[in-house]
């Protein structure tokens, strides 16, 4: 009973792991989306900020400096995507498309170049990573059975940056809903028209809208290199970006609901890797591959038979013309 | 002269509320105004009027900030002023209602009405002080608006009101109304009017845009119309009439009626009996829909937008299987198991010129001799071979832009290249030499200027009198009127009633469009 408990936390601790990129860049996608952009290039800023981080971090010897410059490139990708986007009225599937492939190929080339390790960055130590937090009280509370593996396994001991990802979600959803930005931002995205002709600018409330997203994701790239893997490793973000798109318009557009989605696949992901070698009753012993292939499909199973209705922002995708 | 506004009293000088100098406008190559020259006195209602492209909407976006003028100079309470942006102009106090609405509609009507005047970051102040200008208003005007209902649940009247309060609140002393009635009943035209009458006694100064001369005859003091960019003509309204200003905006003389003989009935041609839909979410579309249409006769529809015409005629035209109830065309037994395709239903003899013509009625980037053929590919018109025959499509169009007087004559221009009112021609040309036995007919008229509005009318007539079957969707009352013999009236996707055109008034089917049944609107 003891073990099992322990088992289940040790998976959900494990689910917030590997939902903490998930959840900052679903967040992010939320702003940029919510404003009428759409923002497939969340995986071309995520990587972008996992190579930068650990680039800056491995050279300075300070992860600080690491997410900094890590948010700082995510922001430049997310400028490039807003120019074509918002200024040049580009066709934004194209422009997200067009930095995803810029950023795959720009990081292992510039780490080639840099490091001559096959495109990654030599491995952190531990001074340049973000390493775990053990909360104060740990070893007190561990007498008590319950609370203490809980408190021990679920509240303490996680990475500064889940805790970060874990507040951007509350913060994110009084932003849209509690404030003037947020109720401007969710105009913008639904009727433009009706923001331009407030008397509201409608170019720089997306300009905002995808810097946001570009700081998030900055943030989200920082943690896959810097504190929950050891260094860049290429094509390290495999499809976070993507998946964490999935969530969005699983959520439909709403910060809880994309939350709770993004939870949803970081419980199969961890699970998938517990699970690797588990004898099932009846099936027998799971497949690895399947099993680390299951988060994806459940992404394609979840998003052509769950979601139901739908209801994106109505001027998602459409460039903004008086 | 003092006006009250919500910000105090200010003092002006000058009689003139707005005045505009030599203003011109043009995107690329079209000349949308030209010199224009117009003063509106303060506390009046000036109607400007002109046909679709006459440049009317450039203008009011020019005063509103949404477009900059290449030239000319604007004058508010006699001061000059760059109106570069709409926040320059709404902080000069004017206000703009817009032809298309510029509400969210998954906000609720609290939250459209604060959008670009919140007040702090975090809201609070914003959402007290636009509660008490509800309130004021809803005191001053009796504009009542329930302010946490979601904007999509509300009636098209109730709309306009909240976009009327989000342009004068804040103390609007300017208010500009683009097409402000098109979507209305006649009862919520009145009651508009009513508004508009208590803000003009209020001191504030009102510009309304429209091409329907009745509605400039009934409120405006004064008038201007608009004829390719230009001013042709300013008048005070007790001075002129509604003849004088069809003429000056077609430039020609304009038959405003529409001359018909009585309708000579023959067979019936399109018989349903109990029609519903649904749609996919289980909500009624049409329910118990019947009625008969005869040869000869120009059957009318009236509703208000929205309230089943779009749906009766996809399913007639076959572009939409119903669930319940029969129809016979023409002798054809169609229900819910026996549907007909809409290429079945034209050999059958029918026509449909759909209410969208951009959507369903052309593919805007082929050439008007293409578009003339939809539908007719394999028909000799295009040749019965495995290729088109490019001659007679081409000779095939030459003789339909003749015969329906479409301009330019060319049929090799795209068809977004037209005019709406001649895309419609396209339209109706391919539809009509088709010489169809039921003809259905969706706002023929929308985004069509006076003079080819004369012309389809009387295309519309020539093709009755010949014995054709026509069912006329219209949100145009007038249309409705001058055109039908018979007027069904629909209302959240039933039949109202059905009245003899002899006994119909605006009035009555106004009160009908709105639900209420036949014998009550007498």
């Amino acid at each position: 009973m003891n073990d099992f408990m322990l088992q289940f936390l040790l998976t959900i601790d494990a689910t917030f792991r590997v939902a903490t990129p998930l959840i900052l860049c679903a967040m992010a996608g939320m702003f940029s989306e919510r404003s009428g952009i759409i923002d497939i290039s969340l995986e071309g800023k995520l990587l972008a900020g996992a190579f930068v981080a650990a680039t800056v971090a491995t050279t300075t010897g300070s992860a600080w400096l690491g997410i900094l410059c890590a948010i700082l490139a995510s922001v430049g990708f997310a400028l490039v995507h807003g120019f074509a986007c918002i200024t040049h009225r580009g066709n934004q599937v194209v422009s997200g498309l067009a930095i995803n492939i810029l950023a795959s190929g720009l990081t292992v080339t510039i780490a080639i170049a840099l490091f001559h390790q096959g495109g990654q960055t030599p491995p952190l130590g531990r001074s340049e990573r973000f390493t775990p937090l053990e909360w104060p009280l740990v070893e007190t509370l561990n007498q008590i059975p319950a609370v203490g593996s809980i408190y021990r396994e679920l509240i303490s001991g996680h990475n500064l940056i889940t805790y970060i990802a874990l507040l951007a979600v509350p913060v994110s959803a009084f932003i849209f809903y509690r404030t003037r930005f947020g109720l401007r931002l969710r105009a913008v995205g639904e009727l433009p028209q009706a923001v331009d002709s407030a008397g509201v600018s409608v170019a720089w409330l997306r300009y905002r809208a995808v810097i946001i997203a570009g700081i998030l994701c900055g943030i989200a790239g920082a943690y896959l290199s810097t504190a929950q893997g050891a260094g860049f490793v290429r094509e390290m973000s495999a499809g976070k970006g993507y998946i964490a798109l999935a969530a969005v318009i699983f959520g439909k557009w709403r910060p809880y609901p994309a939350f709770f989605a993004c939870l949803l696949f970081g419980f199969l992901e961890a699970s998938s890797a517990r699970l690797q070698g588990v004898e099932i009753p009846l099936i027998g012993e799971a497949p690895t591959q399947l099993m680390l292939a299951l988060p994806y499909i459940m992404v394609v199973v979840l998003l052509a038979g769950f979601i139901g209705k739908a209801n994106p922002p109505a001027a998602i995708g459409q460039p903004y013309v008086k | 002269m003092a006006i009250k506004t919500g910000k105090g009293d200010v003092e002006t000088t000058s009689p003139f509320a707005i005045e505009l100098q030599n203003v011109c406008k043009s995107f690329g190559r079209v000349q949308a105004n030209r010199n224009i020259s117009l003063a509106v006195e303060n506390a009046a209602i000036h109607g400007i009027v002109g046909e679709n492209g006459a440049g009317k909407s450039t203008l009011m976006n020019i005063l509103f900030g949404l477009h900059s003028a290449d030239s000319g100079s604007i004058l508010i309470d006699g001061k000059p002023v760059e109106i570069r942006s709409s926040a320059d102009a709404i902080s000069l106090g004017i206000g703009m209602v817009h032809q298309h609405f510029m509400l969210v509609p998954n906000f609720t009507v609290l939250e459209n009405i604060m959008l670009g005047r919140e007040g702090d970051m975090l809201l609070k102040d914003g959402i007290a002080s636009t509660m008490r200008e509800l309130e004021e208003l809803e005191t001053e005007y009796g504009m009542q608006v329930n302010p946490h209902a979601k904007v999509e649940d509300l009636p098209v009247g109730t709309r306009q009101r909240i976009e009327i309060i989000k342009a004068i609140r804040g103390g609007a002393r300017i208010l500009i109304l683009d097409e402000p009635t098109g979507v209305l009943t006649p009862q919520e035209t009145d009651s508009l009017f009513a508004i508009l009458r208590a803000l003009r006694a209020r001191g504030v100064t009102i510009i309304l845009i429209t091409h329907k001369l009745a509605e400039i005859m009934a409120i405006t003091d004064s008038v201007s119309i608009i004829r390719d960019g230009k001013i042709v003509g300013s008048r005070e309204t007790s001075k002129t009439n509604s003849g004088e200003l069809a003429e000056l905006m077609v430039g020609r003389e304009v038959l405003l009626r529409v001359e018909k003989n009585a309708a000579s009935t023959g067979e019936t041609r399109l018989s349903v009996n109990g029609l519903g839909l649904s749609s996919n979410d289980g909500q009624p579309l049409l329910t118990e829909i019947t009625f008969d249409l005869r040869a000869g006769e120009i059957l009318g529809v009236a509703g208000v937008a929205g309230n089943g015409q779009s749906e009766l005629m996809e399913v007639f035209a076959g572009m939409r299987t119903f669930d319940t109830g029969q129809m016979e065309i023409l002798g054809d037994q169609i229900d819910s198991k026996h549907p007909k395709h809409p290429d079945s239903m034209r050999k059958t003899g029918l026509g449909h010129i759909p209410e969208d013509r951009h959507q369903h009625g052309l593919v805007l980037n082929f050439e008007a001799s293409e578009n003339l053929v939809f539908g007719f590919h394999h028909t000799e018109l295009t040749g019965n071979g495995l290729l088109m025959d490019q001659k007679s499509i081409r000779s095939h169009a030459e003789t339909m832009i003749e015969r329906f007087d479409v301009r330019p004559a060319n049929p090799d221009l795209p068809a977004k290249n037209f005019s709406g009112g001649n895309q419609q021609k396209l339209v109706i040309a391919r539809e009509m030499n088709a010489e169809p036995k039921v003809l259905i007919v969706g706002q023929p008229t929308r985004g069509v200027d006076i003079g080819a509005i004369e012309f389809i009318h009387k295309q519309l007539v020539a093709l009755r009198d010949k014995g054709c079957a026509i069912l006329l969707v219209s949100v145009e009352l007038d249309e409705i009127l001058a055109l039908s013999d018979r007027i069904m009236v629909m209302n959240e996707g039933r039949i109202v009633g059905v009245l003899d055109s002899a006994d119909a008034t605006e009035r009555r089917i106004g009160l009908m469009m709105a639900g209420i049944a036949k014998e009550e609107a007498a």
